[in-house]
C-alpha cells in the first residue's frame, strides 16, 4: 500500500519537472513534437527505474554507512570499524547510469533495431540527464527502507517525466499557431507554460496519501 | 566577456537549468551554488582540455563523467565541512553538478578542442554567466518571498499586516512554478534589447 502512495506521490506530487526542476535541458531542448517527446520520456522511464534499482542495491550493500557489514561483522554500523563509502555514491551513481545506458544501446541496436531507430538517439542524452541521476539521489537521501519502493519511486517518477514532456510537447505545437511577441518565442514562452502547468499541477499539493 | 550576456549559458544555450531554479529561494545557496558551478567547470574545462588528445572518442564521455564526479565530490565535501547548513539545504543539487549540462556542453563544444588557458577561461566565463542569473533570480525572489536579502530583513516587521502595516510577502515567489516564470521574463527582457535582436527566433 505504501508503495502505492510512493507511486502516486511521485508522478503527481512530487513531480520531477514542476516540483523540482530535474531534466529540464533535454525538457525544453526536446518537447517540440509529440512523437520525439513520446520516445524520450519513454526511454526516461525504462532507464530511471532501472537505475533506481541497481543504484538502490548499490547503497544498501555497499556504499551506506555499515552496508559492508554482510563481509565483515566489524564494517557494520557498530563494530570496530565503520566503514562509510556514501562519498563515493556521486560517482557509482553516475558510473551506473553511464555504463547502463551504454550497454541499453549496444543491445537494442543489436537486437532490435526498429526500436534503435526511434529510442536509440535518445540514451546518450540520457545518460547525462540530471531526471536519472536525480532520482537516484532522491532515492538516497529518502532511504527507502525496501527494494519495492524504490522501484515504485523510480516508476513513478519517470512516468511524471513522460507525462510533462508529453503534455508540454502537444501544446507547443498548438503554439506554432498562436502570436507570441518575438522576443518571447522558443524558450521564453515554454519556461512561462511550464511554469503555469507547474501552478496546475500545485493543486495536487493538499492530497494527503 | 560573451557568456555573460550574447551566449549565456542559462538564457541563452539553455543549460543547467534545473539547479538555477531550484537553489534560487534565498540568495545564500544561490550564491554557493554559484561558485562551486564555477569552480567545476573552470576545472573540468582544464583537465579535459590536458587531456584532450589522449582520450578516444568512444569514451569521452565516460572519462568527462568521472573527472566531472571527482571535481564534484571535492566540492561537496568542502562545502559539508566549512559551510554545513547551506550543504544541507542544497540536498542533491549538489551532486546534481555533475549531470549539469553546462559542464558537459562546455567541455564538449569548447574544451576539447582548445588550449588549456583558453579553456579554464571560459569555464570560468560560464561559470559567472551561470551565476549571475542564480544571483537575479536569489535576489527577486527573497526580497519579495520573503521580504530579506541573504537572511538580513530589509523589509521593516512593522510594515507587515498583521504588525499593523499594509505590506504582505508574496508567498508564490517561494514556490517552484514562479522560478519557471521570471526565468521566461528574463529571457524576454533580455531578447528584448536591440543588441541582442539575433537572437529571437524565427
Amino acid at each position: 500500500m505504501e508503495t502505492l502512495n510512493i507511486f502516486i506521490r511521485s508522478i503527481f506530487i512530487d513531480n520531477m519537472v514542476f516540483a523540482y526542476f530535474f531534466g529540464m535541458c533535454s525538457y525544453i531542448a526536446v518537447s517540440k513534437s509529440v512523437k520525439t517527446a513520446n520516445g524520450l520520456g519513454l526511454a526516461v522511464i525504462f532507464v530511471m527505474t532501472v537505475t533506481v534499482i541497481l543504484n538502490w542495491l548499490f547503497n544498501e550493500y555497499i556504499l551506506k554507512p555499515g552496508a559492508l557489514g554482510w563481509l565483515n561483522p566489524d564494517w557494520a554500523v557498530g563494530g570496530a570499524h565503520t566503514v562509510d563509502l556514501s562519498f563515493l555514491s556521486f560517482i557509482v551513481f553516475i558510473a551506473v547510469i553511464a555504463a547502463f545506458t551504454q550497454i541499453v544501446e549496444m543491445v537494442v541496436e543489436k537486437f532490435a533495431p526498429a526500436l534503435y531507430n526511434q529510442l536509440g538517439i535518445f540514451l546518450p542524452l540520457i545518460a547525462v540527464n540530471c531526471a536519472i541521476m536525480g532520482a537516484s539521489l532522491f532515492m538516497q537521501e529518502r532511504a527507502y527502507d525496501s527494494v519495492v519502493k524504490a522501484t515504485g519511486f523510480g516508476l513513478g517518477s519517470g512516468i511524471g517525466w513522460w507525462l510533462a514532456i508529453v503534455m508540454m510537447a502537444a501544446i507547443r505545437e498548438r503554439l506554432e499557431y498562436s502570436e507570441i511577441p518575438a522576443p518571447l518565442r522558443g524558450p521564453g514562452i515554454t519556461f512561462i507554460i511550464t511554469g503555469l502547468m507547474g501552478v496546475a499541477f500545485m493543486t495536487f499539493l493538499g492530497i494527503s496519501l | 566577456m560573451g557568456p555573460l550576456s550574447k551566449g549565456n549559458p542559462v538564457i541563452v544555450q539553455i543549460l543547467g537549468i534545473c539547479s538555477a531554479l531550484a537553489v534560487t529561494a534565498q540568495l545564500k545557496p544561490a550564491f554557493v551554488m554559484m561558485a562551486s558551478v564555477t569552480v567545476v567547470t573552470a576545472f573540468a574545462n582544464l583537465i579535459m582540455s590536458l587531456l584532450r588528445k589522449g582520450v578516444p572518442g568512444r569514451i569521452r564521455i565516460i572519462v568527462q563523467l568521472v573527472v566531472i564526479a571527482f571535481l564534484v565530490i571535492l566540492v561537496d565535501q568542502v562545502l559539508k565541512a566549512y559551510v554545513y547548513d547551506v550543504s544541507k539545504q542544497l540536498s542533491v543539487y549538489v551532486g546534481l553538478i555533475i549531470t549539469n549540462c553546462i559542464l558537459m556542453g562546455r567541455v564538449e563544444a569548447f574544451a576539447l578542442g582548445h588550449k588549456p588557458w583558453p579553456s579554464f577561461v571560459d569555464g570560468l566565463a560560464n561559470g559567472v554567466g551561470y551565476g549571475l542569473i542564480l544571483l537575479m533570480l536569489g535576489f527577486v525572489r527573497e526580497l519579495l518571498g520573503s521580504g530579506s536579502l541573504w537572511g538580513f530583513r530589509v523589509i521593516p516587521e512593522a510594515w507587515y499586516i498583521q504588525n499593523g502595516g499594509f505590506y504582505a510577502n508574496n508567498g508564490l515567489m517561494m514556490l517552484p512554478p514562479m522560478a519557471l516564470i521570471l526565468v521566461g521574463i528574463i529571457i524576454w527582457v533580455h531578447r528584448s534589447a536591440k543588441s541582442n535582436k539575433d537572437l529571437i527566433e524565427k
